[in-house]
């Protein structure tokens, strides 16, 4: 029973990772209908910028500052650049488009920063385990958990209470006529990779600290597994994301733990394809025309 | 947006920005070093994981390798020629490391040293084969890289320098049962990579053949970051030690995740553990109680050792691992092998290396046993707080 616990506690923490990076994508794709592959690799970029704070002395929040900001901006220069022109073409475009951006992203950093994993330095965030009927938890585990939570409530009031987010969703419904009525599509477009950007760099820098590796290919593998879990809420649907991830997260502790660990990735994405087959619109996704 | 009006402003910015972050970091990628040419000069291969996943091997074999050379060109070279290092980077990739081999003989190489991996040495051993220059391999432990099961044959261009794997596993199993008195054991592998699996397998014949138990075992993919149920799963089995011969990445995150459980188990491993970068990833006092098997350790007083480790530190600003004396060997044994071939040419090296009797290097007395295998100590390490202590050497039983 301990054990299972224990197994569901694994799982949760590390579907709060997924569900961290999930956020951003699904609310990028909300807006824009674009699969952001890049933003697997804008997280890479935000745990190197945290990493390179860190070196020179900053702490656990300046650091998160920077890398924030840093990655806000070039989330914006990424849209302006790579998407902006093809958007309008068709959807297919961007998307290449963007795994161009992501294969750039990644060759870049190698290229001047080589393939050597980094790790931050010893303190920079100290870690305490508690321990509770045999249960342990670890404080970063709660630091994902809390953050995940506290990103999705601040979105859910951004996409839903300000000016902002009315435009956001009107540029969703339908990007020409909220031109029409005011709307300015490419600002606002461009507000929304400002904020998933800057929350990409969060995802990266807890990332980073959570398993003590900052290396240029280390964005991949939880950006497929972000957008899976992006996919299984309902792609557009921020509570969805997190629901989403947290469920990933717990099958594939599950299934590794009890010795199907050569088959964690397969079941997630075997899970990928169920859910596009049996529900498009995932556990939360409420039809094609309400997206965010 | 109207920050940038015209399109070319906006690539500028991005290009900039780009440096700027790059800024942050001192770049730690260096080119290939390659020492001055010379008409009348030995060319030698140095194929190495300089960058990628297992960098770290590569590079510290690499730095033995250049420290030896310059040190023999310093004293006139070899048979009156310098030594020429054609250094390339084969980036972790097994493919790269072949396409390199083509390219370094296509230059010339009498000889190739490396790679670092057993993986690597595969790959680039048919290449090397069919144009008759050995290789030269100073960290590749697992038995297939020298001699093919199959066929029962003898891979006749391939040396190794290091102990191989069953050896390894068969000292640490030894070690574990009758110094420790731990009887049951949990294993943990990377199922993708060779090295890994062939340690487990042959660690659990060893331990279950001198009565011990293996109560759990586990698997994980190269890839992977996660290995919390893994380890909870395995904690639940009640082991009294787990092994994980696995390269020093997943290493680092395995046993710092098993700290963060509260599983306070001895970890052992193998030579894959020998890197700077696993007390970086797991912390130093979580390595407290694991063990690991070594080519040598930094503490042997032997004067051999300690003038390498002088030379080395001077010359790198770093303490030398198991494969920088790897490396070091592997360049002194060339020269050897060149000097008793009395002539620079690769066939003449390949007979020359297999008559090797009692060469003297840093990680022991090596001679070929008919399988090009050396037979030599190995060295049982305990990390202290993330330093390594030389617990005792330990010699196969055959």
């Amino acid at each position: 029973m301990t054990d299972l616990l224990q197994q569901l506690l694994n799982g949760l923490s590390q579907g709060s990772i997924y569900a961290l990076i999930a956020v951003g994508y699904t609310m990028i794709y909300g807006i824009i209908q674009l699969i952001n592959f890049a933003h697997g690799d804008v997280i890479m970029v935000g745990a190197y910028v945290a990493l390179g704070c860190a070196l020179m002395g900053l702490g656990f929040i300046p650091s998160l500052a920077v890398a924030m900001l840093t990655c806000a901006i070039l989330g914006v220069i990424i849209e302006r650049v790579a998407y902006r022109r093809v958007r309008p073409v068709s959807r297919l475009a961007a998307l290449t488009s963007a795994i161009g951006v992501s294969l750039f992203l990644e060759y870049t950093m190698m290229y001047f920063l080589g393939a050597d994993i980094r790790t931050f330095p010893a303190g920079f965030f100290p870690e305490r385990t508690y321990s509770l009927w045999g249960i342990t938890i670890n404080n970063k585990d709660l630091l994902v958990l809390g953050t995940t939570l506290v990103l999705v409530i601040i979105l859910q009031y951004i996409i839903y209470r300000t000016r902002t987010g009315k435009a956001m969703r009107a540029v969703s419904f339908d990007g020409q006529a909220a031109q029409l009525m005011g709307v300015n599509v490419n600002s606002t477009v461009a507000i929304t990779f400002f904020i998933g950007s800057a929350m990409a760099a969060a995802a990266g820098l807890l990332y980073g600290i959570y398993f003590n590796t900052v290396q240029p290919l280390m964005g991949l593998m939880p950006g497929l597994k972000a957008f899976i879990a992006a996919v299984l809420g309902g792609i557009g649907s921020v509570p969805g994301a997190m629901l989403g991830g947290i469920l990933l997260g717990m099958t594939e502790s599950l299934v590794a733990g009890f010795g199907g660990s050569m088959y964690r990735d397969a079941v997630a994405f075997i899970i990928l394809i169920l859910v596009l087959l049996i529900r498009p619109t995932g556990l939360l996704g409420k039809g094609v025309q309400e997206k965010v | 947006m109207k920050v940038f009006k015209k399109k070319g402003t906006a690539y500028v910015a991005l290009f900039t920005a780009l440096v700027f972050l790059f800024g942050v970091f001192a770049s730690g990628c260096g080119g290939g070093d390659t020492q001055t040419a010379d008409e009348d000069s030995i060319k030698v291969g140095v194929n190495f994981e300089l960058s990628g996943e297992v960098a770290t091997y590569g590079t510290s074999c690499k730095n033995g390798i250049m420290l030896a050379f310059e040190e023999v060109n310093e004293q006139g070279g070899v048979l009156g020629k310098k030594i020429e290092a054609l250094v390339q980077d084969n980036k972790s990739q097994n493919r790269e490391a072949r396409n390199i081999a083509e390219r370094l003989i296509s230059d010339g190489v009498v000889a190739i040293l490396g790679p670092a991996v057993t993986g690597a040495v595969q790959s680039e051993e048919p290449v090397a084969t069919a144009a008759k220059v050995p290789i030269l391999a100073p960290a590749a432990t697992a038995p297939e890289v020298t001699f093919d099961e199959k066929t029962n044959k003898v891979k006749d261009f391939v040396f190794r320098v290091c102990i191989i794997d069953p050896d390894q596993s068969q000292v640490m199993a030894n070690y574990i049962y009758d110094e420790l008195g731990l009887k049951n054991g949990a294993i943990m592998v990377d199922k993708n990579n060779d090295y890994s699996v062939g340690l487990g397998e042959t660690f659990k014949e060893f331990f279950t053949a001198k009565g011990g138990k293996i109560v759990a075992e586990e698997g994980f993919i190269s890839t992977d970051t996660a290995f919390k149920p893994q380890l909870t799963s395995i904690a639940a089995k009640k082991p009294d030690f787990i092994y994980v011969p696995a390269y020093y990445n997943q290493v680092g995150l395995i046993v710092k995740q098993a700290r963060e459980l509260g599983i306070d188990l001895p970890f052992m491993g193998a030579d894959g553990w020998d890197s700077p970068k696993l007390v970086e990833l797991a912390g130093a006092e979580n390595l407290n109680k694991c063990y690991f098997t070594n080519h040598y350790s930094v503490e042997d007083p032997s004067e051999r050792i300690q003038n390498f480790i002088k030379a080395y530190e001077e010359k790198y600003n770093a303490t030398p691992d198991a494969f920088a004396a790897l490396g070091y060997d592997t360049a002194y044994l060339l020269v050897e092998a060149i000097k008793q071939a009395g002539e620079a040419d690769s066939v003449k090296i390949q007979q020359a290396l297999e008559n090797i009797e009692g060469f003297e290097g840093v990680t022991g007395k090596l001679s070929y046993d008919e399988k090009h295998n050396p037979i030599k100590e190995i060295s049982i390490i305990e990390v202290v707080d993330g330093k390594q202590k030389l617990i005792k050497k330990m010699q196969p039983d055959k």
